[in-house]
Parts: structure tokens; sequence; C-alpha cells
């Protein structure tokens, strides 16, 4: 029963991703194309998104726990460090180049469209690489004072 | 190449998404972040934590044909880049979120839903970042 809520939830993700056309790198690369082709599309995608998930998390913060698990298990860190900005830089970049974020290219892949399989498949090389890199104290603090 | 503008069909498709967010937040306790899912469903804690992100992840691939209810067709998916670019951008996506701890799904609604401050630095980074990637392939390259 829980997974088949899990399922719809989803599904309700995948459905919005799709409408939204956050899956579709022509819209997605021209949402950043102020200079060119512009597309505002997706600030609507955002903005809903986050107006809805801001009321809907003060509502469910109202909780103590989660209805199918014990506790909360939100992220708790607050540090700015060298990981997060050039982390999410590279992110940028490479969404710059392919079109594709991880959220968009998910549920895109039940299309079954080639490209979206070659994006995946270099994507997950790329978070299984930098796993080995962070293993191995790439840009962790401890491997500059080593 | 030219894209419609489409601010009501975008503007539902957010309601959705920030709408999973807030379900999956009280049902499982958890952020949206599709990079999170995607990581913790190839090196899960347990086999139950592995079950609800298989099922959440077949929930959003499914998506795409659900959606088909709505609108008519698939979701157009149009790659104005090359292969190349595609196995380019996937990696660096791929290192970007993970050293970053999350990608627009978990810091830039999910983190900054929660007025976190890692995620509004990550989330104003990346779409800088990307502003800028585009500007450079497109107007001073002319394309990868």
């Amino acid at each position: 029963m829980r997974l088949i809520v899990t399922y719809t939830i989803g599904l309700i993700f995948g459905i919005g991703i799709s409408i939204s056309g956050m899956s579709n790198p022509a819209k997605v690369l021209n949402f950043f194309d102020i200079a060119g082709t512009w597309d505002p599309s997706l600030a609507f995608v955002m903005g809903g998104a986050l107006a809805v998930a801001f009321v809907g998390y003060k509502l469910v913060f109202r909780r103590e726990a989660p209805l199918c698990e014990p506790q909360f298990n939100v992220p708790s860190s607050s540090v700015i460090d060298r990981k997060l900005v050039l982390g999410s830089a590279a992110f940028g970049i490479g969404w710059g180049i392919a079109g594709f974020c991880p959220g968009g290219a998910l549920p895109a892949l039940g299309t079954g469209v080639t490209e979206v399989y070659v994006f995946f498949i270099a994507m997950v090389a790329g978070i299984l690489l930098a796993k080995t890199w962070i293993t191995r104290g790439v840009l962790s603090q401890n491997a500059r004072t080593a | 190449m030219e894209t419609e503008f489409t601010p009501w069909l975008s503007l539902a498709g957010g309601l959705l998404i920030g709408l999973a967010t807030a379900l999956l937040m009280v049902t499982r306790g958890r952020v949206y972040g599709a990079t999170g899912i995607l990581a913790g469903f190839f090196n899960p804690e347990s086999s139950s934590d592995w079950s609800w992100r298989a099922v959440l992840l077949a929930g959003m691939a499914t998506g795409p044909i659900v959606s088909m209810f709505f609108t008519g067709s698939m979701p157009a998916i149009d790659v104005p880049v090359s292969t190349l670019a595609l196995v380019i951008g996937g990696v660096i996506v791929g290192i970007g979120v993970t050293f970053g701890g999350g990608c627009t799904s978990g810091h830039g609604v999910c983190g900054m839903a929660r007025a976190s401050r890692r995620s509004i630095v990550a989330t104003s980074t990346f779409m800088i970042f990307a502003v800028i990637t585009v500007y450079v392939v497109r107007h001073v390259i002319g394309g990868i």
C-alpha cells in the first residue's frame, strides 16, 4: 500500500515534468538563452513548484513525524564550502551544454527517446566517478591540509 | 531553434512537481531531489530503502505516458545539441550534482522551499553558470 502511494507520488512528479517542458532540452536551453531565442516558460515551472512546496512543507512540518517513517530525514548542513559551490557551478555548465537535468531526464526515460539514454548513462558515469573522487578526498578540507 | 512560450502548461507542471514534493515529505519524510533519489537507488541503506526509491523512479518514468491523457501526446524531446554534447554534458552534470549535493529539484525546489542557505547558494550558482554556458556555446563558440 505504501509503495503504491510512493509510486503515485513519482507519477505526479513525472506528469508535472512532462507537461512543464523540463524534459525538453530545446525548451530548457532556450530558457537560459536570454540573448537569443529566449523562452521564459521554465520560470513558471520553478515558480509553481516552489510556491506549492513552500506552503506544503509549512503544513507538513507541523507534524511530529511523516506518515510512513518514524522521523523526518531532511538535510541539516548549512556549510557553504568549495564542494557545494564548485559542484553546483559544474552542474550549471553541464546543464547548459546538454540541456537535461536529473529531474528532467529521469521521467524522460519513459519516452524511449535514444538521446535521453545517452545523457542518462553519461550522467550515471559522472555520479559514480565523483563518488570515487569523494571517497579519495578530492575537494575535501582534509585533502587540502594533508 | 524557437520554442513556444507555454506559461499555463509550465505552471500546471510546476504545481504538480510542488505537490509531489510535499507528498513525499508527508509520507516518507524525504526531500524530493532527483540526484539523491537516484544515488540512493544505486547505493541503498537497506532493501526497504531501495524499494521506495525504485517505485518512485518507476512512477516518474511512467509520467510521460500518463501525461498523454492530459495533453494528447508524449512530451516533446527536441535535442538541439550533438551526441558528444550529451555525453560531455551528462558526465559533468553527474559530477556536479554529486559534489554539489543536489540539482534543480533537490536544491532548486526542496531546499529553496525550506530556505536552506546551501540550496540558495547552489541554485543561484547553477542557474548563473547555465546562462553563461549557453551564451558561450551559442553566441561565442557557435554550437557544440
